[in-house]
């Protein structure tokens, strides 16, 4: 900050006119104007942009698909063994969760353009 | 070599009571989470004590954690969200601090037992499904069905939004948990390279060298990672708070 200001004002010399002190005070407006509006956004961003690191980002999307993986297989084998209905439900639940795994992870990649999960339609951020 | 595995053991510190044939105990995993609110609960009470226009020490950490949290729950929960602040700082926190505290030398990681992560995502998705049903009504469900979806499809694509959605829970904790509990045991298995080579005489002394590098390498990224996961905890709750402020628009 105070080297930015220090180019603007002369080093020695007289006390500074109103329309110099005036024309610094609208410089420092425009500058806090755009530090509000970069910190505050309207909509909400999708969640591709907390790409704070790639590794946090491949850690979250492998988990997104393991997990569907795991919760389809839970189900299937639940659903099995109170209706008796071994293997079927465990091979369909099976890849229904695989596919919910995968609509998972490309939704918190923010590929998706369907507007749920605060992907709204946003383009990808990577 | 150290047993990896050794450091998350559970141990009983004090036995409080029986309900049935369960102890009550006191156990270090308890202990450290008593600690980490004793410590967030002074580091917030202490840095709300001055009220100073220029901010100490610990009214500036404080500033700081709350800003950073406002900020993700404006950004990813919208205004609306801000109603949920209090729950989700007090997550992130939470969070933080046990799994900075896992970084203490001796220290126990909480967050690397998937039951204390579960429960937590759960604590989410219980709070995520009752205020949308509670504000929404049924309304809430067409989370499940998306539109201008064709009839055809309509049964299967319900099915998968219905099991993606059971699946966050699972996602979240998991993450928490694999996150954590992968990193310390990484660290321990290159600290104990470290000390069974150094005892192997000179030519050890030089083979622990790399092992030792890498470990202090794992220690930076550790710290890192403890931020990180946090932080992706609660921007995940901030998303999923979202859909319960406005399901399937």
């Amino acid at each position: 900050m105070a080297d930015e200001g220090a180019g603007e004002r002369p080093p020695k010399g007289p006390d500074p006119t109103d329309a110099e002190l005036h024309e610094r005070l609208k410089s420092l407006e425009t500058r806090l104007g755009r530090a509000k509006r970069s910190d505050e956004p309207d909509a909400p961003k999708a969640d591709g942009s907390l790409s704070g690191s790639a590794f946090g980002r491949a850690v979250r999307l492998s988990s997104e698909l393991v997990a569907g993986v795991l919760v389809g297989g839970g189900l299937g084998l639940g659903f099995d063994r109170l209706a008796g209905t071994k293997p079927w439900g465990l091979i369909v639940l099976l890849m229904i969760g695989f596919a919910a795994g995968v609509l998972n992870l490309v939704r918190s990649a923010g590929l998706t353009g369907s507007g749920k999960n605060g992907g709204s339609g946003s383009p990808p951020q990577s | 070599m150290a047993d990896p595995i050794q450091q998350f053991e559970i141990k009983t510190i004090a036995t409080l009571g029986k309900i049935g044939p369960y102890d009550i105990a006191l156990t270090n995993s308890g202990l450290f989470m008593l600690a980490a609110v004793g410590v967030i609960s002074l580091l917030m009470i202490l840095g709300a004590r001055s009220r100073a226009m220029v901010p100490g020490r610990f009214q500036s950490l404080a500033e700081v954690s709350y800003e950073f949290v406002a900020n993700t729950v404006r950004s990813s929960a919208g205004k609306e969200g801000m109603k949920f602040f209090p729950f989700v700082f007090s997550l992130f926190m939470f969070v933080l601090v046990l799994n900075l505290f896992g970084m203490v030398p001796g220290g126990f990681t909480v967050t690397s037992h998937i039951i204390v992560t579960f429960v937590l995502a759960l604590l989410v998705i219980s709070t995520v499904l009752i205020y949308g049903i509670a504000t929404h009504g049924t309304h809430f469900f067409h989370l499940f069905v998306p539109s201008g979806v064709p009839m055809f499809v309509l049964p299967v694509i319900t099915v998968i939004e219905i099991v993606s959605f059971l699946a966050r829970p699972v996602s979240l904790s998991m993450r928490l948990f694999a996150n954590m509990m992968a990193g310390h045991i990484a660290l321990k298995l290159f600290a104990g390279f470290v000390v069974t080579l150094g005892g192997l005489g000179v030519v050890g002394f030089a083979g622990a060298i790399l092992p030792l590098g890498i470990a202090v390498a794992i220690t930076a990224l550790e710290f890192l990672v403890a931020f990180i996961q946090a932080y992706v905890f609660t921007i995940l709750t901030c998303i999923y708070l979202h859909d319960a402020l406005h399901p399937g628009h």
